[in-house]
């Protein structure tokens, strides 16, 4: 078997991206191994995005990769797959998901020209270390607690308690809204504005903040 | 008969997983059940010294896994109770000298013969916290009523169900009753609605805990200070016992309660 052929291996704005065409989990850590074993000088140092198609990949061996890449001296920060398995590994590790970072300071111009995407469904609790990415609306179903992140390019909905980071209309999307049952995030991003939670109020009820005028307002949500 | 092997992990260091699995591990065992601890935390090892078993070390974890001694050889036995032993961390070696898989392979080993294997993890969430959870049957995370400390629990407890080690129990540890009083420490109550997991055991701060490690005689070999009980209590449910929550082990929650009511 040619391992290399297994590979290819991008620069990219972010760093390196390695892409792994085909085989399973530990065929595809042997190939990256053994291309990094070839030259160490180029990987060394490297932040590297994983891009891993369908395989599928628990937590455990993700977190042993990383592990044995950082004692190498290269970062893994992004794994990129289809499998939502594998999604969900990298979420609740704190890795990101896709390769773009979010800018926050688009025109409203530009805004118009993002896709409308599906929903993103996530059953909570969210807790601390995982983080969520996703081109278009975010519904989570639970509790978002703090140390958690959200970034959505679209609205953020969630059926729970959130006190996690929350960041919707991610690349600059300003009629993005944000709701909870219990809206008490540890910071609210909408497009470009940034808000910190106002102490807690004496009634918990649910809430939806959006941008008024370029401000963050949050206001009890109304039915009707 | 095989053996119940119990993870005990934290995320941070320094909440008291070390002084918990001493603790339990010298309860369950007054209780009859036969008990190896293993001290997962390598490099850090000091299992031993709260165990008051540092001078009789001779072979250690990595001796075992590199086939350097028997396992039994390993196996210190701790000569004031029938059935307790200690499996030493290596001192001077690096966690990368030990895999999950050689854990799992260890306690396999060891199970036929015991009740429980109680494996004490270092801090984090890295290799060694990896080699600890590995061959576990149940895993404990223990947190004490702070942010920082809670906030680390609810990450590595949700690296845990993501392995399918779930679900956790939790150890409340050094609740401070003056403090939770007074509204400066996180109630046992606030820590619980945030983890939202089920409880296993409070700890109260006990200065006694403190002195007992120092001298390497784990507190609830005697069992009359409030920690040795906490500990007592934690042993008895992880055998199956319904022991309710005294209200020594939970002053924050009964004083909000009747607060209340009123
Ligand atoms: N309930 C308690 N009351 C008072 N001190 C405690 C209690 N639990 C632990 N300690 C002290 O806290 C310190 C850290 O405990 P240790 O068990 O070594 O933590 P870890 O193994 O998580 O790093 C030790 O000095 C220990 O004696
Ligand atoms: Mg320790």
């Amino acid at each position: 078997m040619n391992v290399k052929r297994a590979l290819t291996i991008k620069g990219i704005r972010d760093g390196l991206l390695v892409t792994c065409h085909k085989g399973s989990w530990n065929e595809m850590v042997e190939a990256l191994n053994a291309q990094i074993e070839d030259q160490p000088a180029f990987f060394k140092g490297a932040r590297l995005a994983l891009d891993i198609g369908p395989c599928e990949v628990r937590v455990a061996d993700l977190s042993a990769l990383r592990d044995s890449l950082s004692e190498r001296g290269i970062h893994l920060w992004a794994v990129l797959s289809t499998s939502p398995v594998t999604e969900a590994t990298a979420q609740n590790l704190g890795l990101a998901t896709r390769l773009s970072r979010p800018q926050p300071l688009v025109s409203a111009g530009e805004a118009k020209s993002i896709p409308a995407e599906a929903a993103k469904w996530v059953r909570g609790p969210l807790r601390s270390g995982t983080r969520v990415e996703h081109d278009g609306p975010v519904v989570v179903l639970g509790d978002v607690n703090p140390g958690a992140e959200i970034i959505a390019h679209g609205s953020v909905i969630v059926w729970g308690r959130l006190r996690g980071v929350v960041h919707a209309g991610a690349a600059g999307d300003e009629t993005a809204v944000v709701c909870a049952l219990d809206l008490s995030p540890t910071q609210l991003r909408i497009a470009g504005e940034i808000a910190v939670s106002p102490p807690r109020r004496a009634k918990i009820q649910p809430e939806i903040a959006r941008l008024v005028d370029g401000r963050l307002v949050a206001e009890p949500w109304q039915s009707g | 008969m095989t053996a119940k092997v119990v993870t005990i992990t934290s995320g941070k260091g320094g909440v008291g997983k070390t002084t918990s699995v001493a603790n339990i591990a010298v309860a369950l065992a007054s209780r009859g059940q036969r008990v190896v601890c293993i001290d997962g935390d390598i490099g850090l090892r000091n299992l031993d010294v709260v165990l008051g078993l540092e001078n009789r070390i001779v072979y250690d974890l990595v001796d075992v896994i590199e086939g350097r001694c028997r396992l039994r050889q390993a196996m210190i036995r701790d000569k004031r109770l029938p059935e307790l032993y200690l499996i030493p961390a290596a001192q001077t070696r690096d966690k990368t000298a030990v895999s999950p898989s050689d854990m799992i392979r260890l306690c396999d080993e060891l199970r036929p013969d015991v009740d429980w294997i109680l494996i004490d993890s270092p801090a984090g969430i890295e290799r060694g916290f990896r080699n600890a959870i590995a061959p576990a049957d149940r895993v404990l995370v223990i947190t004490n009523p702070d942010v920082s400390a809670v906030r680390d629990a609810d990450r590595v407890i949700g690296i845990l169900d993501a392995e399918e080690k779930g679900p956790v129990s939790l150890i409340i540890n050094r609740v401070n009753s003056d403090m939770v009083r007074r509204g400066e420490m996180l109630s046992v109550e606030d820590v619980l609605d945030l983890l939202a997991v089920h409880l296993i055991g409070i700890v109260p701060e006990d200065e006694n805990v403190i002195v007992a490690s120092n001298r390497g005689q784990p507190l609830s070999l005697d069992g009359k200070s409030r920690a040795g009980v906490a500990f007592q209590n934690i042993a008895r449910r992880l055998m199956g016992e319904e022991v309710p929550f005294s209200e020594l082990e939970t002053p924050g929650l009964w004083q909000r309660l009747l607060g209340r009511r009123r």
